[in-house]
């Protein structure tokens, strides 16, 4: 598998990172040398092996259905670099 | 008397029960270590206010007898850790400004039990790294030191294991996801245990990788590495990951009688080109284990070539999960706009500008690994190797071996800046020997056991079964005893 640089682009954008455009050929021959170490993958027989979904064998814990916690919209929004009258404050989405 | 700051946790602990010495003098002492190893860069956030507040706090309840194993003694918190309060970066410039709101559960156990917190060590920015070399702060700097070269401690824990080796706490907290305990421990002369997947809680601890990331102590002794394991561990309903089982006291199941017991060796932990004094260090061990009476016997754990790749899947596709909170939004940096900008100018401003080289490479990896089209190729044929890799440690546990003992690391610390210009899958190779061990959720220890001819220290790894920490605490116990080690870096800072 070979990554050039509109799939890096590709990749960039669907991660939300801003690459500019004359960066993208060294991204992409980091991807292809990572990408690279991967494929070994390729050799191992995985036929009828089962993704592994939880490494020690457990069955998540349930709960009630009920409001255990809340109440924190102070606490929440302390640390947001554009909080205003109550809401997170971001720049339009809409067009 | 010794300075204060050099003691290991049991000692200090037996000073302040006999009242030969007070959690305020041993902080103090810390305080001072710390003040006089700025060039380590071992801490990143000092908090000297809160430590000294927490050190009278836990003198009366000392005077009291309300003590538990950790009271009055003076430890580093990995950024890693949320502090409520207290900057938690995750060494990222990302998180610059943020504050958390709330105590991480494993840091609130410590601090509960009455620890001391000296401040917040230096890492490799979301514990990627295996030098400490992609930190906002900068390098931490290993205090061992033969040459004109400044060492890496390694990483991801690099502070802590810096820290600890340098005595500038009696403890720290660590992480690993690949080996970012373990390796910096090895690096450092330190010891360092990462639990069984599931032992301490994940909340509040940034998340790397969820289904590897694991918190440990690292120490300067194993008998250290059980007291703290045990305030760390411990059921939490807010980490649906969490295990609920009764914490046994590991210092007592620490008896260091390892007769009778078998010890694997596995053949393909040799590797290609693998230095002759690694070699011969592993070989030393084993004959220590053998002489305190374990049985010693070749294994296979067929699949060992394949966790790294697999690892180089699973974790940045976990990343690029996990990362994806960092959006300017709720907490941390946000990009400065220009006029028109709108949402997503805004998401790729403030994480091109926020998150560092290898932080980005890894995010964008784990997006490609599970795109639309590739999912099944990388993400699930990785996950069905890993089940593999975990049913080769199954198998060799069914035959009886109660521990595996390993090299924990390919070569002693290496100089910072030597492996920039190299590609990343070098640095990535530094992990061989530990990422096994968070792909089957097990735990594992690293104990240094040598110094190379360098007059560098070694570790050795021993992995045990899962959820038997105690057992595992002992074999280290013995090799500790067997080998010796007292080494300290001559201080050069």
């Amino acid at each position: 598998m070979s990554i050039d640089t509109s799939t890096a682009a590709r990749v960039a954008k669907l991660a939300r990172i801003k690459v500019e455009d004359d960066a993208l050929p060294a991204l992409a021959a980091e991807f292809n040398n990572i990408l690279g170490f991967i494929e070994q993958l390729n050799e191992v027989d995985v036929d009828g092996v089962e993704p592994m979904t939880s490494v020690t064998p457990q069955r998540l814990k349930r709960r009630g259905d009920v409001v255990s916690d809340g109440s924190q919209q102070q606490a929440i929004l302390k640390n947001s670099p554009d909080a205003r009258e109550g809401f997170f404050a971001v720049p339009k989405v809409m067009e | 008397m010794t300075d204060l700051n050099t003691l290991g946790l049991a000692e200090a602990r037996d000073a302040l029960r006999a009242g030969s010495t007070t959690s305020k003098e041993l902080t103090e002492a810390c305080l001072k270590a710390i003040e006089d190893a700025g060039v380590l860069n071992a801490f990143a956030h000092h908090t000297p206010e809160i430590a000294m507040e927490q050190a009278a706090a836990a003198d009366a309840r000392i005077a009291v007898g309300d003590a538990p194993e950790m009271c009055g003694l003076p430890i580093g918190i990995k950024d890693l850790f949320c502090t409520k309060g207290v900057p938690s970066q995750a060494g990222s410039r990302i998180l610059e400004g943020f504050l958390p709101e709330y105590e991480s559960t494993v840091s609130g156990n410590l601090l509960g039990s009455g620890a001391v917190m000296l401040g917040k060590l230096n890492m490799d920015e979301f514990a990627m790294g295996s030098s400490n070399e992609t930190s906002v702060y900068g390098n931490a700097i290993n205090p061992w030191k033969v040459d004109e070269r400044q060492l890496t401690p390694g990483g991801s824990s690099g502070g802590s294991a810096a820290a600890v080796a340098a005595d500038l706490c009696l403890a720290a907290t660590g992480t690993d996801t690949g080996g970012s305990i373990r390796q910096p421990a090895a690096f450092t002369g330190t010891v360092g245990i990462k639990p069984t997947y599931g032992r301490c809680s994940r909340w509040g601890v940034v998340a790397f990788a969820s289904s590897l990331d694991q918190a440990g102590p690292m120490t300067k002794s194993v008998r250290d590495a059980a007291i703290m394991l045990e305030t760390m561990c411990g059921y939490d309903p807010k980490d649906s990951t969490s295990a609920d089982l009764a914490v046994p006291n590991f210092e007592a199941l620490m008896t260091g009688d390892i007769r009778g017991k078998k010890i694997g060796l596995p053949k393909e932990y040799r590797m290609d080109g693998m230095p002759a004094e690694i070699d011969k260090l592993w070989a030393d061990g084993a004959d220590m284990l053998r002489d305190a009476g374990a049985e010693i016997v070749d294994i296979s754990l067929p699949h060992t070539k394949y966790a790294l790749p697999a690892y180089y899947v699973i974790a940045p596709a976990e990343a690029s999960s996990n990362l994806a909170r960092y959006d300017g939004v709720r907490y941390g940096h946000r990009a400065t706009l220009d006029a028109g900008d709108g949402i997503t100018e805004m998401y790729e401003k403030t994480r091109a500008e926020g998150f560092g080289p290898e932080v980005q490479r890894r995010v964008m990896i784990g997006t490609y690994v599970l795109s639309a089209g590739f999912y099944d190729a990388y993400y699930n044929r990785a996950r069905r190797v890993r089940t593999l890799i975990k049913k080769d440690f199954e198998d060799v546990f069914a035959t009886g071996v109660n521990a595996i003992l390993t090299p924990a690391t390919p070569s002693s610390a290496f100089g910072l800046g030597e492996m920039t210009d190299v590609d990343p899958v070098q640095m990535y190779l530094n992990d061989v020997f530990t990422v096994t061990v968070n792909m089957a959720g097990l735990p594992g220890i690293s104990v240094p056991v040598g110094l190379d001819s360098k007059g560098l220290p070694m570790g050795l790894q021993l992995i045990g079964r899962p959820w038997e920490e105690g057992d595992l605490l002992s074999s280290a116990y013995a090799l500790e005893k067997a080998a010796g080690f007292v080494a300290k870096p001559t201080k050069w800072w």
